[in-house]
């Protein structure tokens, strides 16, 4: 007997729970803003993009709660409504990331999704939010594939994809030695590292079409040991090497490779060096040209955004925010600029013209009310804003698709410390494929400016 | 020619590596019939436990050439705890259960340890490298190694020989070949065989350890080192055959050539060519080089 009332009670309780936790509808009161912020929090992309990412997070959810940032971002929250982050870990692989996701939106109940640096979990998880109907902004992923191959309604990202990276460094590496004849490239043999040369090697080839490939290194995701590959590349006397290589793999490298004197010889590219200015120290050979995947960290432009962003993580981590915090910083100003657009929108509809009854009992409620999530969706699409790393536009994906220019920039060591000098900007036409082109094509097409 | 060099140098360099990562595995299987899926994680122990220790010793400003010392002192550290821990405390309780049992327990100490150094050191990457850059580097034709490799190789080949000769020539080396043969017989004739198993699996700890301690100095040390290895010392060892010293010295040049052939010559396939070596030895021979042919036992 007892059992059964026990068992009852338990039944009514869960049901209660989940009557009061059901799927917000999209016209629900928002209180509060649950965010589902996913990052890499454990494994090898923890300690150079993940953790940096979440503490970026977690200043920026702290210093909007409480009004504090910049304008035009010094409302508190999003329109008013505090924000909660939701942070899951982006480690395991996509198809443990797909059931996560689901598990945000249908047990968590998070309103919107910000994360995903990986680009195999960005494009596993893009078809995915649009099934689910639940606005996901990626924020740090490179992969030009996510609104190349396909559209999303739901789906945003809001920062630049990779395509970028790779012809800017061609461009600046030209600038810099128009004499180059060879180059050789090691990249990690995964998308990153396959996209990121293939594009370099296109870019090269179509900017420099007489420069020869001496050897393309493709050693394995994790493989920290390079000493053959380092004596494939010494042997081959290439005048530039490529690399975007990251993390354990890149600081392995370098340390290997170093002291082997590769770079004496040959010039060292790094797409994605600028998390390791300040790690590498003296294994970084002067004179290696470093991009942050766009104008972040060190290429940022003086702003009160910038400025802003660099106190409040350092308060968190005691070193300056390097590119994964700026990647946060567009995804949540990005969504907040959308979300309040919409906001105003909504009220200002809310009251038809002429009205003379009722206008006030009408504001309130759609004050209250909050934007649902196609209006925030109208707003987002093709939104300019403001952010730490200067102004991006969604113009590509049908207005998904963040642009901006991007720098690159080469490394001086100067009183022990690495600083960045000859930094070169390029605007976003003239390394970005338009709406509608694949990079590929577009760079083997010559890379004519898209405007 | 020179390039045919650079491969020679390479793959020597590589085998070195592979062999004293894979020695352990070999080893502890060859005693215990244990397939030690936690090498991998043990390996990374003794990484990290090198920059602990080494860091220790550098920061206190002692001299820098103690630091190899201080390598292999954090080997035989996480030899000494961790051994007598595992096998005392958890295989103890399995033996004689299937083996499917038996690489399921170590598979969870595998995971164990993976989160217990998550916990200790952190998620983020640490390094030493001063080791790898005390003794420079020297030439060889128009190619410059770090004389760190050529330690490597001297002290892979010395752990080789100390091996065959301890178990070839002393009395506790050939009782542990008695019990490598039949352990029941071993047991039979009073040997104590759990001693000799306690004594054998803390030997491949140290091993394993010593492999992570000696490659420290050349990486980022940091979270997912293990997976790489355990994978590559697998290949190794079932190559050369489990349980077989030589098998395992064998695997480990036959491995280390064969990449180094494929990074310069064809790199495409470098990352694959591992497993078809693998392939190919195994569809020719099933047991591995050297397995020793086994009597059937009724």
């Amino acid at each position: 007997m007892g059992k059964t009332i026990l068992g009852a009670a338990a039944g009514l309780a869960l049901a209660a729970l989940t009557a009061h936790a059901g799927v917000a509808s999209a016209q629900e009161k928002r209180d509060t803003i649950r965010i589902g912020f996913v990052t890499f929090l454990s494994g090898p992309a923890a300690g150079p993009f993940g953790v940096p990412a979440k503490l970026a997070a977690e200043a920026i959810v702290e210093q909007l709660n409480a009004g504090k940032a910049p304008a035009p971002y010094n409302t508190k929250g999003f329109g008013g409504a505090p924000l909660e982050l939701v942070v899951i870990d982006e480690a395991g692989g996509t198809t443990k990331q797909v059931s996560e996701f689901r598990n945000l939106v249908s047990r968590q109940n998070v309103d919107f999704v910000i994360g995903y640096i990986s680009s195999g979990d960005c494009l596993a998880i893009a078809p995915v939010a649009e099934e689910l109907k639940k606005v996901t902004v990626l924020f740090d992923c490179g992969t030009p594939r996510v609104f190349e191959e396909a559209s999303y309604k739901y789906v945003f990202r809001t920062r630049p994809h990779a395509t970028m990276d790779a012809v800017a460094a061609a461009k600046y590496l030209l600038e810099l030695k128009p004499a180059v004849k060879t180059y050789g490239g090691i990249n990690q043999n995964y998308a990153w590292g396959q996209d990121s040369w293939n594009d370099f090697d296109l870019a090269m080839k179509s900017l420099r079409p007489d420069a020869t490939v001496t050897t393309s290194q493709m050693p394995k995701f994790g493989a920290g040991q390079y000493g053959a590959e380092i004596s494939a590349l010494l042997q081959s006397g290439s005048d530039v090497i490529h690399s975007s290589l990251w993390g354990g793999d890149l600081e392995a490298l370098m340390m290997q490779s170093v002291p082997r004197g590769l770079f004496r010889k040959s010039q060292l590219i790094l797409v994605a060096g600028e998390p390791y200015l300040h790690r590498l120290g003296a294994n970084m050979p002067d004179g290696t040209i470093v991009g942050a995947r766009g104008t972040h960290g060190v290429f940022a432009p003086e702003s009160g955004l910038n400025t802003w962003l660099k106190n409040i993580y350092k308060a968190k981590a005691d070193y300056d925010p390097n590119y994964p915090a700026y990647s946060v910083a567009l995804a949540f100003l990005g969504l907040k600029s959308a979300f309040e657009k919409a906001k105003i929108e909504q009220l200002s509809k809310s009251i038809p013209m002429g009205a003379n009854k009722g206008v006030k009992e009408e504001m309130e409620k759609a004050y209250n009310l909050g934007p649902s999530d196609e209006q925030v969706i109208a707003a987002f699409e093709g939104l300019s804003f403001d952010s730490p790393s200067g102004r991006a536009s969604m113009s590509l994906g049908k207005g998904h698709q963040a642009v901006m220019g991007t720098a690159y920039g080469t490394t001086k060591l100067v009183n022990g410390k690495v600083t960045v000098t000859n930094i070169k900007r390029y605007p976003a036409e003239a390394v970005t494929p338009p709406d509608g082109l694949a990079s590929p094509e577009w760079i083997k097409g010559g890379m004519k400016p898209s405007k | 020619m020179n390039q045919f060099l650079a491969i020679v140098i390479d793959g020597v360099i590589y085998s070195s590596w592979l062999f004293i990562i894979a020695v352990g595995l070999t080893l502890i299987y060859g005693v215990m019939k244990i397939l030690n899926v936690a090498h991998g994680s043990l390996y990374a122990l003794g990484a990290y436990a090198a920059t602990a220790f080494g860091g220790y010793w550098l920061a206190q400003g002692y001299p820098p050439m103690g630091s190899y010392g201080m390598l292999v002192l954090a080997a035989i550290f996480v030899g000494l705890v961790a051994g007598p821990l595992i096998e005392r405390g958890l295989l103890r309780l399995v033996y004689g259960k299937e083996e499917v049992v038996l690489v399921l327990v170590t598979y969870a100490v595998f995971l164990i340890l993976e989160d217990l150094t998550k916990l200790a050191f952190g998620v983020d990457p640490l390094s030493i490298p001063e080791p790898y850059g005390l003794l420079g580097s020297f030439e060889i034709g128009e190619l410059m190694y770090p004389t760190y490799s050529l330690v490597l190789v001297l002290l892979s080949g010395f752990v080789a020989i100390a091996l065959t000769l301890i178990l070839g020539h002393t009395r506790q080396g050939k009782l542990l070949q008695a019990v490598i043969h039949d352990r029941e017989m071993a047991a039979g004739v009073g040997i104590n065989v759990s001693r000799v198993y306690l004594i054998t699996f803390t030997v491949g700890v140290m091993l394993a350890a010593l492999g992570g301690a000696l490659t420290a100095p050349t990486i980022s040390v940091q979270p997912g080192i293990a997976a790489e290895v355990i994978v590559l010392a697998f290949a190794v060892v079932v190559i050369g055959g489990l349980g077989s010293l030589g098998g395992a010295a064998l695997g480990a040049v036959i491995v280390g050539m064969v990449r180094a052939w494929a990074v310069h010559k064809w790199p495409e396939v470098e990352l694959f060519s591992v497993y078809a070596v693998m392939a190919l030895v195994l569809i020719m021979r099933p047991k591995g080089l050297f397995a020793a042919p086994e009597a059937r036992k009724i």
